[in-house]
């Protein structure tokens, strides 16, 4: 049937703009899911959805950029999922001893830098990175219950009112952060040349390696990016819900990973884009969406999400 | 430049040992030598990618150690390794350019446009035509890859070009404008290294000649005052009976007859028979569809149409499982990927095709087992004979052993060996010929792959030539003696070809 499309479509898979034919499908069941939504309810469409759906979207999108950034050099990232949390008790923790913006920009640093010391394990010892991020994620999620022990300070209802709450024009602050980051990390995946570095590694990390390009430094970047945005992603979520939870993020690193994964991304590298991932976090979040306003029980809607990523794969198989 | 007294041993193995020569810029100095001989050790050692255990390496008068390929890249010494090494996902653009794409003002941003614009100067420069840069690196035929792989090291001004070799993919219209490429590079007083087996290409393009043997330099020779036997003398150190075993008995019965067979991109209407107590020939270049009529008849792929008899039955193995209990074999091309699980052991590797056999209940007698492996390690001479031994830790010669004990063990009446001798030192390749020798005369059928034609005309009975996924010659062992003067002229029947190598799989 692909060979089909293609002739239908009169261009090959692998042509210049790498579209995969996939790609296509995924597009039309895009459209078919929003019309769906469309014309079975009457609230899809309504302000107050759209911008709930684009809250549960942020958390997701801004981990899937980071987990993609990994993916792209060959790694996995586990660690994410306690990072929102680590990032997110101290965005509103520090608040008791600093002026907010203060306390966002240490808890990013905190973000990076355990993304710095995967990177280092990674790259200085070549360990793999799915034991590394396995190990700190186990760590990191334990530090986050000691530290949350400490008393709890209310937050600056200005750090909840200008960054969770807050709306510019229709659009809810957070998810314009999530689309002003979009383009940057097609950029740097594009353009830049960190970026392709990072590409490239994944591919055949020996030959960028003869070519005298840093690895280690590269391999490290990835990482530092994820807990970048695994931080951004906390802080977020802990402005929105005001305040921060020990428990939050379980399992968040999976759904990255998945988002990553349908949007065309290979493990291991060798594929995947800031654009598909983008795609399989809307669709991740549509479906969500769609099951809650038909009142679907959260166990079902589990069941959809592992289908959706076994289609995907399936759908992305490099036939033989 | 020059090398001094360049030593190197791996795991107690000397690949080095005294290695002597020197070169001049604007040369073209071809090293020549068989498989092991420590062609590739010595031109890693030149690239950085591996450090010598003693000598020394003199660059314009200056002594210098490359500590990294880095470091080597930096000196303007340039390779193009035999095994590919761009980046797939890749266009060809960036696999050029990795590591020096043109940026903007900012010096972290790519100007694409401009990238490609360089990419296709280069292309220009090289007279290298029909490669779209923009394309995905994937995506191209193996000749077209080769050629990406030499416009990369060629794109930043090589004072030493090692190319290692480089004929293997390329058509012979590609090859001559390679040639035209090396003419002009020497007159821009590059300083290049041409490693290759092809001995006609040696004599055709390089200045002087220098023999490698058993990790020794044995002398070097001006073209135009040697001839090809005296070269092979040189590199082989015994006259070539000695080499290839006598062969007993003369082929038997029919035992394997593919008719028709035809692989979609791969291969089309490949047809031969092989009889008990025979060694067929399989030569061809790499891509030109051998290795993958092997995995068809092995089942490790599905032909798209054509017959399969066996013994006169037909036969229709759906798996490599239905194959090796048909009495088929398959020694596959690379041993480290498909051929072995290399952290398992010799014993447990040997056996992996017959655990039925050596079990009850799915429960493996070890005592037999090791009854089994024992008696073929003595019979193979493996060294070290240790069955614990890992095989990660075997030279090459005894690695390749253990996966023909594997297949002794699996009592196979076809034996598919793609490349047996790749890789192997001079000593173990010919206890490898003695084998198999030995195995036709105990009546197996055999098929031997392989792209180096001395060892196919020392070997086989009947020979079949392949290109580009056709069965371009079929020549008996005496017609081989007689029309063709060896070796020069059956490597121009494959290469005198208007087409280049399908865009398929290798080997």
């Amino acid at each position: 049937m692909q060979n089909l499309l293609a002739k239908a479509l009169g261009r090959r898979q692998d042509s210049k703009w790498n579209v995969h034919l996939a790609d296509y499908g995924f597009i039309a069941a895009f459209f078919v899911l929003l019309l769906i939504a469309t014309t079975m309810t009457d609230v899809f469409f309504t302000q107050r959805n759209l911008s709930n759906l684009f809250r549960q979207i942020v958390t997701n999108g801004l981990l899937s950029f980071g987990q993609l950034i990994v993916v792209l050099s060959g790694g996995i990232d586990l660690s994410i999922g306690p990072i929102v949390a680590l990032t997110g008790i101290m965005a509103a923790g520090l608040q008791a001893y600093m002026w907010f913006p203060f306390a966002i920009i240490v808890a990013l640093l905190v973000g990076m830098t355990v993304g710095a010391v995967n990177g280092f394990l990674i790259a200085r010892f070549k360990l793999q990175p799915f034991i590394v991020t396995l190990a700190t994620m186990g760590a990191i999620r334990g530090i986050v219950y000691v530290y949350s022990e400490t008393p709890k300070v209310p937050v600056d209802p200005a750090f909840r009112a200008l960054l969770g709450g807050g709306f510019i024009g229709p659009l809810p602050v957070p998810a314009l952060i999530l689309i002003g980051f979009f383009p940057l990390v097609w950029i740097f995946l594009k353009r830049t040349t960190p970026g392709r570095s990072i590409v490239a590694i994944g591919g055949n990390e020996e030959t960028v390696r003869l070519a005298g390009i840093n690895v280690k430094a590269h391999i490290m970047l990835a990482y530092v990016c994820s807990g970048f945005f695994a931080g951004i992603a906390g802080v977020l979520l802990a402005s929105r819900l005001g305040i921060a939870q020990p428990s939050v993020g379980v399992g968040y690193e999976l759904d990255a990973i998945a988002a990553v994964v349908i949007g065309g991304g290979i493990l291991g590298g060798g594929g995947g884009g800031a654009v598909g991932t983008m795609g399989g976090v809307l669709a991740l979040g549509l479906i969500d969406n769609l099951l809650n306003l038909f009142n679907v029980q959260s166990y079902y809607q589990q069941i959809f999400k592992g289908l959706l990523i076994l289609f995907a794969v399936l759908a992305r198989r490099k036939e033989k | 430049m020059q090398m001094r007294g360049i030593r190197k041993s791996y795991d107690g193995t000397q690949a080095l040992k005294a290695v002597d020569f020197s070169a001049a810029a604007g040369e073209v100095h071809a090293i020549v030598g068989e498989n092991g001989a420590g062609k590739s050790t010595l031109m890693k050692i030149l690239a950085g990618a591996i450090q010598p255990d003693a000598g020394n390496f003199i660059l314009d008068g200056q002594p210098i150690r490359p500590r990294s390929p880095h470091h080597a890249f930096e000196l303007g010494i340039r390779t193009v390794y035999q095994e590919f090494s761009l980046v797939s996902h890749l266009n060809v653009t960036e696999n050029i350019l990795l590591g020096q794409m043109p940026t903007g003002r900012l010096k972290w941003w790519v100007d694409w446009p401009r990238a490609h614009q360089r990419a296709q100067e280069i292309f220009q420069y090289l007279d290298f035509a029909g490669i779209d840069v923009r394309s995905a690196t994937a995506s191209l035929s193996v000749s077209h890859q080769q050629m990406v792989e030499i416009a990369k090291a060629v794109a930043r001004q090589p004072r030493i070009l090692i190319l290692d070799e480089p004929s293997a993919a390329l058509s012979r219209e590609e090859l001559k404008r390679l040639f035209a490429l090396i003419q002009r590079l020497k007159r821009e007083s590059t300083l290049i290294l041409y490693i290759s087996h092809r001995l006609d290409e040696v004599f055709e393009i390089a200045d002087r000649i220098t023999v490698l043997k058993d990790g020794e330099t044995v002398g070097t020779v001006l073209p135009a005052e040697t001839t090809e036997n005296q070269l092979i003398k040189m590199m082989v150190g015994r006259p070539l009976e000695a080499i290839y075993p006598p062969r007993k008995t003369r082929p038997g019965q029919t035992l394997l007859e593919v008719d028709r067979l035809s692989q979609a991109d791969a291969f089309a209407d490949v047809s031969f028979s092989v009889a008990r107590g025979e060694i067929l020939g399989f030569f061809g270049l790499v891509g030109s569809g051998r290795s993958a009529v092997a995995r068809c008849i092995f089942a490790a792929e599905r032909p798209t149409s054509g017959s399969i008899q066996m013994e006169g039955r037909l036969i229709t193995p759906r798996s490599p499982h239905d194959a090796v209990k048909a009495g088929i074999a398959l020694l596959t091309e690379d041993r480290k990927r498909d051929g072995l699980v290399m952290s398992c052991s010799i014993s447990d590797n040997a056996c992996l095709a017959t655990l039925d056999s050596i079990s009850r209940w799915k429960f493996v007698n070890r005592g037999q087992q090791e009854n089994a492996v024992e008696a073929k390690v003595r019979e193979l001479s493996i060294r070290p004979a240790r069955l614990n031994k890992r095989v990660r830790e075997l030279s090459g010669g005894n690695q390749q052993k253990v996966v023909l004990a594997k297949w002794l063990l699996a009592r196979a009446k076809l034996l598919i060996l793609d490349e047996p001798t790749r890789g192997v030192d001079v000593a173990t390749k010919v206890e490898i010929y003695h084998l198999i020798g030995k195995l036709a005369d105990g009546g197996a059928a055999i098929i031997l792959i392989s792209s180096e034609l001395p060892e196919i005309l020392g070997m086989s009975n009947r020979m079949l030539v392949m290109r580009a996924g056709h069965v371009v010659g079929e020549f008996t062992q005496e017609q081989a003696g007689e029309e063709i003067c060896w070796p020069v002229q059956p490597a121009s029947i494959l290469i005198n070809s208007p087409r280049s190598a399908p865009a398929a799989r290798t080997g």
